[in-house]
């Protein structure tokens, strides 16, 4: 299949170390004794723990359900106890602890029981959300978006065409090349089903051509109908060729608009092992429990592609493929995009692609000033000026950085890569970005504060007033009933009189008037004259 | 002369009347400097500045009488934003107010607590839910770290702690780098010019 492919901006050109994991077969990794599932694997709000310690649980069986709509739930990734629900260290770059269950497995991985749904057709698109969403499933390549929303195009929104992301531009990531290579037909199968889900006529799966042989799997495992609406494309090796934006850019020329979605242009993109997962989730009733993990890097001896179970220590993994005496730095991720993580009992994660194991570095990188050589505007596939954006980043200008579009950066780090300063200008933006954030956080809630306290004034104010208003009331009806001002005495006695009064007339009032006497039978009413008749004689005698 | 006369009164009527309109037409409600100031500053309501509250503060600063540097929970910045907002120079903090601290919040230990309502009547943004002669528990979302509850509670039986950070409001740290000094650079000369 020939398609005309578009030339995205800038980009590097960089060595790939991927053939070291692709020579061994992909294998199970053995069933970890503990399993840690942090509560928030995904982008959204982390999800509520619906079991509690001692529980027992069967692998798939959902442990926390999703919050919010921005969300999605955690599964049990094999049989076991809950043995706690604490705080633990996660994969993420601030090293941070956050609330995990923890899953002391029993080694039997006995399976809850799966609802299959090999007739999707049949299903609704709404049917078929729900059932992704209630598999867990997030986006797979990295970023970890809850999945069902990208399939929910919204209204007034139209897609016409669905891109499944099998570049994998990012050096000594293999992950996905493994999976297409493996399980090319469950892809295909998990293409149908989202394409069912958002009703598209075309679809595109991109592949860089440094995958040849993913390529050819793809192809042969696609159906002779399929062909019609499937394109399976072979696109250059260039990073970030992965990334969501220049993909789309590459495959159909139209780029998506600062501050905007793929939806806004019609598209839809979600990475191929997502689409995997969501054929497990739909065909198989199976929710997202097991990912395909590189570990990789000269610090080990056996580079491979593992199938992990979501919760799986890192250390677990990396002993598994040998770890020597070059193990010395450990990153989640590839070498552009990751991050260095100091504990390496973190648990794999939904959106743990690689874990790269490395040397460090022996000589000190120096930092040299900004020669504004420029090479840095050259290589940004966002088109962006990295060299303005550092000057306002490094000044906290951040007015500035965003009108110099921070946030088009995708954080792919070339720039970073080619500066023959050393300067780490990523963590820069990434720095100007979380102030940001941090600064819109605290407007909110100052904003809440303010509206909090304006409210309790008003309030104040309403019951001052009601206050008087009442006190006014009470003088006026004193007044009118002792009819002089000076007499106070005469005006409480005819306050008093008036209340007893008042007191009498409800107590004649009920004795006239008893509830329930409709409708009553001669006996009835004779027992009740009698009961009546002895209350007045008790009273008259007290 | 007399047309002239006529001519310059008609037309000082005219305009009268136009901007007599304009004015009652386009009034201005409040003083708007008061609500840009007033957005800049933290809504804490702690009073540490002398004033009652954030807006008061706000309008004692936009009629000159209060100066910049009295909120020591907006610390540095809120008065770098005042000082670019009012076109005026930046002061440091007045120490008399107080020092600018980490955001904190405070809560009640439930064990001590007699319900005595004061808190609630202190708190300036309604955060301590509770009613008389009942459990009292702070809002820890809403409290904005003011500490009027503190002095009123006759059991002292109100805390502060600080806000720890969590995943979600982590940032990153402005990178630290590694400036070579004029030594490390001969050295790196040295080494280079070994080399070939």
């Amino acid at each position: 299949m020939t398609m005309r492919l578009w030339k995205i901006f800038g980009g590097l050109k960089l060595p790939g170390f991927k053939s070291m994991s692709m020579t061994q077969q992909t294998e199970a990794a053995p069933l970890p004794k503990i399993l840690t599932l942090p509560l928030k694997q995904h982008i959204g709000h982390a999800a509520e723990t619906i079991v509690n310690v001692g529980d027992k649980v069967l692998k798939g069986q959902m442990i926390a359900a999703a919050k919010d709509y921005v969300s999605t739930p955690i599964h049990a990734s094999s049989s076991g106890t809950v043995i706690a629900i604490e705080e633990y260290a996660v994969p993420h770059p601030s090293g941070k602890m956050t609330e995990c269950i923890v899953i002391e497995t029993d080694g039997k991985d006995k399976w809850i029981e799966c609802v299959k749904n090999a007739n999707f057709r049949q299903l609704d698109a709404s049917a078929l959300r729900n059932l992704i969403r209630d598999a867990g499933i997030v986006g797979l390549g990295g970023a970890g978006f809850p999945s069902f929303i990208k399939l929910n195009p919204g209204p007034g929104n139209m897609v016409n065409t669905l891109i499944l992301n099998g570049a994998e531009c990012e050096p000594y990531i293999t992950c996905d090349a493994m999976l297409m290579q493996e399980q090319s037909r469950k892809i295909i199968d998990g293409l149908n089903i989202m394409r069912h889900a958002l009703q598209v006529e075309r679809c595109i799966i991109a592949v860089e051509d440094n995958k040849r042989s993913a390529y050819t799997m793809l192809v042969n495992a696609l159906q002779e109908h399929e062909a019609e609406y499937i394109d399976i494309v072979l696109i250059p090796t260039l990073y970030p060729a992965g990334g969501e934006k220049q993909l789309i850019k590459t495959l159909t020329g139209k780029e998506v608009p600062s501050n905007g979605l793929p939806i806004n242009i019609g598209i839809v993109c979600h990475n191929v092992a997502t689409a995997a997962a969501v054929a497990s989730a739909v065909l198989e009733g199976k929710p997202l429990i097991n990912r395909y993990v590189t570990v990789t890097g000269e610090g080990v001896e056996h580079p491979r592609n593992l199938d992990v179970l979501i919760g799986t220590p890192f250390s677990e993994l990396i002993e598994l493929c040998g770890k020597n005496r070059k193990a010395e730095q450990f990153i989640m991720g590839g070498p552009m995009m990751g991050f260095e993580i100091s504990d390496i009992n973190i648990p794999v994660i939904k959106t743990t692609n690689c874990i790269l194991v490395q040397s460090k570095k022996t000589e000190p990188d120096f930092v040299m000033p900004c020669i504004r050589c420029g090479q840095c505007a050259s290589v940004c596939p966002a088109q962006l000026l990295p060299q303005q954006l550092y000057w306002y980043a490094r000044a906290k200008n951040f007015d500035k950085t965003q009108d110099y579009n921070l946030f088009d950066c995708i954080e792919c780090g070339c720039c970073t890569y080619v500066c023959p300063s050393h300067i780490p200008l990523v963590q820069y933006y990434r720095f100007a970005k979380t102030e940001i954030w941090a600064q819109e956080q605290e407007k909110k809630s100052s904003d809440i504060a303010r509206q909090r306290h304006e409210f309790r004034q008003f309030r104040m104010e309403r019951k001052k007033a009601e206050n008087e208003a009442r006190k006014k009331q009470k003088k006026e009806l004193l007044k009118k009933v002792s009819g002089t001002k000076d007499n106070a005495d005469d005006a409480k006695k005819a306050a008093i009189e008036a209340a007893m009064a008042r007191v009498k007339a409800k107590r004649e009032k009920q004795s006239i008037t008893p509830a329930n006497t409709d409708n009553l039978t001669e006996k009835q009413k004779k027992e009740i004259a009698e009961v009546e008749a002895r209350r007045r004689n008790a009273k008259e005698e007290n | 002369m007399l047309v002239t006369i006529i001519a310059i009164a008609t037309l000082a009527i005219i305009f009268g009347l136009v901007l007599g309109f304009a004015a009652i037409r386009f009034k201005v409600e409040g003083d708007p400097i008061v609500d840009k100031i007033d957005a800049v500053l933290p809504q804490t309501q702690c009073g540490q500045c002398t004033y009652p509250g954030c807006r008061p503060y706000a309008e004692a600063i936009a009629n000159g009488e209060a100066q910049i540097n009295q909120c020591p929970p907006g610390g540095e910045a809120v008065i770098n934003e005042l000082a670019d907002l009012l076109g005026v120079d930046p002061l440091p903090l007045n120490e008399e107010h107080g020092e600018h601290t980490e955001k904190t919040v405070v809560y009640i230990d439930e064990q001590i607590c007699i319900g005595c309502t004061l808190c609630i009547q202190a708190c300036p943004v309604d955060a301590i839910a509770g009613a008389a002669k009942l459990m009292h528990t702070v809002i820890e979302d809403e409290c904005t770290g003011c500490d009027l509850c503190i002095p009123v509670c006759p059991v002292d039986c109100i805390y502060i702690k600080p806000v720890t950070e969590t995943i979600n409001t982590w940032k990153w740290p402005l990178p630290e780098i590694n400036q070579p000094t004029l030594k490390d650079l001969m050295e790196l000369k040295h080494h280079e010019q070994e080399q070939s």
